[in-house]
């Protein structure tokens, strides 16, 4: 070997390298470390390790699920119940906690003395407090307060609320596909269309009604196919049925059960204050000039609002709301407190117990929180960059 | 790059070391008992027990644990340590309950725990007796109509806990009866409670003993009662890790002599002065004749202990179960010769 040309290169580039290579190594073998311990403290236990009871028949039955399911189907069929769940009360939660967020955080800069207090009050109090107490204040004064079955709230003797939950009626779709076609192509011709639309107004100074346009398409494609198309809906009403003497029940239609409402309700009011205070700090931290420059070449209010401020606000909105979001998701886990059969309750929980698999099921449950906040993660980050400052 | 590196690994750390975490604590071999060296080292019995179920394991104001449960672990202690009072009791979910036993941080479960194949043979687990006979019943209003299992319909809401075997049964009974319900599942009992008092669920079921129990915790209990119909085999009773043989007989054979020391009449207040009885057998139990403790390495005095200090099976029950109003009357629970199922092999 020629040791003329072996040579340590201590450039900058890597003494950079040399303790980062070192950490990981480190890392490395503390993983093995603790697997090895592990393994050896399960094998001197008689614990087997292994995932083959996913496909084993999980035995016991779910409140509410968006797929086919009971207890003849496997625990990874349960597992798949618990994460839709999991997602649908999030996505639910989210989708609140923006439009109030927004709503109360443009509220607490309003002029209007009341507004403001309100708004602000709203946060504090709601921020406040434990996120958990704030679960079971909502679902069991709910659960006080809704009447029993036999005297729900009717409305309009289509809907009904009681302790059980909110009765709606269900969709009885007749080809269900060509209306949902007619959706998407609604979409994307909105989406050609204001594309042309920005154009015009780019390149001619036209202005074209987009927003007017846009409603028409989404109204008037869908209700093409009910009069040409086939397609057509019709409703299943919940109906009241006698069990025993005091015991009844609504049987046909959708059933919302008051966990979901309930938990949904919580997350969304929580978050929302914490999403006031980004949505406010963004508008505020947009320069007084931008507005008053906006002002002077005469944009409305809602315009300033709509084309100046909220463009810039969102760079500084967006950010720590991604935050919000997962923590609502993960927040989505104090479920199992009342009963809404999310992943924990149902997989951590109950499949965890029937199966004692600790080690599997809470490595599978980590995973996919893990993935979950990944993933809205790199979708926020990717919007983020979408409407960050480009420079050219 | 390297940053999201450095975020992915410390992730994949985070969560190995809480993998980890789980089985690392904790200790016990195969060979001799690693168990009972560790007791006697420590000078305490590390016992696991419900977060709280009157009759069974409760803790009062003051932090002191009494039940059937928590007498088991009190006889393990004065048998092992000479002092029942030598426990420290551990409260636990439905859910935690094996992972803490397997992992070492309890060496006795005494919390209501159903004895069942998969329990017993899948999980590093050992059954060691039953100690409470149960099944599980249905709790319903008095005024709903109901008063036999057979008058539930299709749509009825049944409130449990998650975690359970009740979970399972339930499943199994509805499904037998071809009857459509919606469970709702709760992951703490008193929850359960909460929701079944506020309307809603129609039903509210559980083993037998934990529906008295539960009921004196309703805004009305009065309004309500159980139906006569049991559902299910819910034998309870304690539970060890597999693999310390030498500690199974241990636990196992405390909760035997409290059995036996009923069968034969010895109980708390007379059981030194049976030392020079004519009966062999009671002879055996207050440690005069024969050498049993030294099978697992303990005194010959050891269920002698465990009787003055604890009491028999009969007191405990009678202290705990009866006297609270659970369940006064004995039931299945009753000794063999008086027509119950507690039947003990012999202690010789």
């Amino acid at each position: 070997m020629n040791l003329k040309n072996f040579k340590i290169d201590l450039s900058n580039k890597n003494k950079d390298l040399i303790p980062q290579i070192l950490t990981i190594l480190f890392l490395v073998l503390v993983i093995i470390y603790f697997t090895i311990n592990a393994q050896d403290n399960m094998g001197n236990r008689g614990i087997s390790f292994g995932f083959g009871f996913l496909s084993q028949e999980s035995s016991f039955d779910i409140t509410f699920s968006l797929i086919d399911y009971d207890g003849s189907h496997s625990y990874a069929r349960a597992f798949l119940v618990g994460l839709l769940n999991t997602i649908l009360v999030s996505s639910i939660g989210i989708f609140f906690a923006t439009l109030l967020g927004v709503t109360v955080g443009i509220g607490r800069l309003s002029q209007n003395y009341l507004i403001a207090k309100s708004a602000e009050w709203y946060v504090e109090i709601f921020r406040n407090i434990p996120l958990i107490l704030q679960i079971f204040f909502w679902y069991f004064a709910a659960l006080r307060a809704l009447p029993l079955t036999v005297d729900s709230i009717n409305f309009y003797d289509i809907s009904f609320l009681n302790v059980k939950g909110w009765y709606v009626p269900k969709f009885i779709w007749t080809n269900f596909s060509i209306f949902f076609y007619s959706i998407i192509l609604a979409t994307i011709s909105i989406i050609f269309f204001s594309r042309y639309a920005r154009k015009q107004r780019d390149e001619f100074g036209k202005q074209l009604p987009t927003f007017y346009v846009s409603l028409g398409l989404l109204v008037g494609l869908p209700l093409l196919t009910f009069l040409i198309g086939g397609v057509s809906l019709s409703f299943q009403i919940p109906e009241l049925e006698q069990l025993s003497t005091t015991v009844y029940v609504y049987k046909g239609g959708v059933s919302i059960i008051p966990e979901l409402i309930s938990l949904a309700l919580a997350l969304s009011m929580y978050t929302a204050t914490f999403i006031a205070e980004n949505v406010r700090a963004g508008i505020l931290g947009v320069n007084k000039g931008q507005k008053e420059a906006a002002a002077s070449i005469g944009l409305t209010k809602a315009q300033i609002l709509k084309l100046v401020v909220m463009p810039q606000a969102l760079r500084i909105i967006i950010p720590p709301t991604t935050n919000q979001y997962l923590n609502l998701t993960k927040n989505s886990s104090l479920a199992a407190a009342i009963a809404y059969p999310d992943i924990v309750l149902v997989f951590a929980g109950t499949a965890l117990m029937q199966t004692g698999r600790a080690i599997e099921i809470i490595s599978i449950t980590m995973l996919t929180y893990l993935s979950l906040s990944l993933s809205i993660s790199v979708f926020m980050n990717w919007y983020n960059k979408k409407i960050a400052i480009k420079e050219k | 790059m390297i940053k999201s590196i450095k975020t992915w690994i410390l992730v994949v750390l985070a969560s190995s070391l809480l993998v980890a975490c789980g089985q690392g604590g904790g200790g016990s071999g195969s060979k001799k008992s690693k168990t009972l060296d560790n007791t006697k080292k420590a000078g305490f019995v590390k016992c696991g027990v419900s977060q709280g179920l009157p009759g069974f394991s409760n803790a009062d104001e003051s932090g002191n644990w009494t039940g059937i449960d928590v007498d088991v672990c009190r006889a393990v202690a004065a048998a092992v340590l000479g002092d029942a009072d030598k426990v420290k009791y551990t409260p636990l979910s439905a859910k935690e309950r094996f992972t803490a036993l397997t992992s070492g941080e309890i060496d006795v479960l005494a919390r209501n725990t159903t004895w069942t194949l998969s329990r017993d043979a899948d999980i590093g687990l050992t059954f060691v007796g039953v100690n409470f006979y149960d099944g599980q019943g249905f709790m319903v209003r008095k005024n709903s109509g109901i008063n036999s299992v057979n008058d539930f319909r299709d749509g009825i809401s049944a409130c449990t806990n998650t975690g359970t075997t009740t979970e399972l049964n339930m499943r199994d009974f509805f499904n037998s009866k071809n009857i459509k319900y919606e469970p709702i599942a709760f992951e703490k009992a008193d929850e359960v409670v909460q929701a079944y008092d506020a309307g809603r669920c129609d039903t509210y079921t559980t083993d037998k003993s934990g529906l008295a129990a539960q009921r004196t915790k309703l805004s009305a209990p009065d309004d309500h009662k159980v139906l006569p119909e049991t559902i299910s085999k819910e034998p309870l009773g304690p539970v060890v890790r597999q693999g310390d043989s030498v500690w199974e007989d241990i636990v196992r054979w405390s909760l035997n002599a409290m059995i036996e020391a009923e069968e034969y009449g010895v109980n708390s207040s007379n059981a030194s002065s049976l030392k020079d009885s004519d009966n062999p057998a009671i002879k055996r139990l207050v440690g005069a004749e024969g050498e049993l403790g030294a099978a697992f390495g303990l005194d010959n005095e050891w269920s002698l202990r465990i009787i003055e200090q604890v009491g028999n099976y009969g007191e405990s029950y009678k202290k705990h179960i009866a006297d609270t109003n659970i369940l006064p009357n004995r039931g299945p629970n009753e000794l063999w010769t008086k027509g119950g199922i507690l039947y003990v092999p012999p202690a010789r």
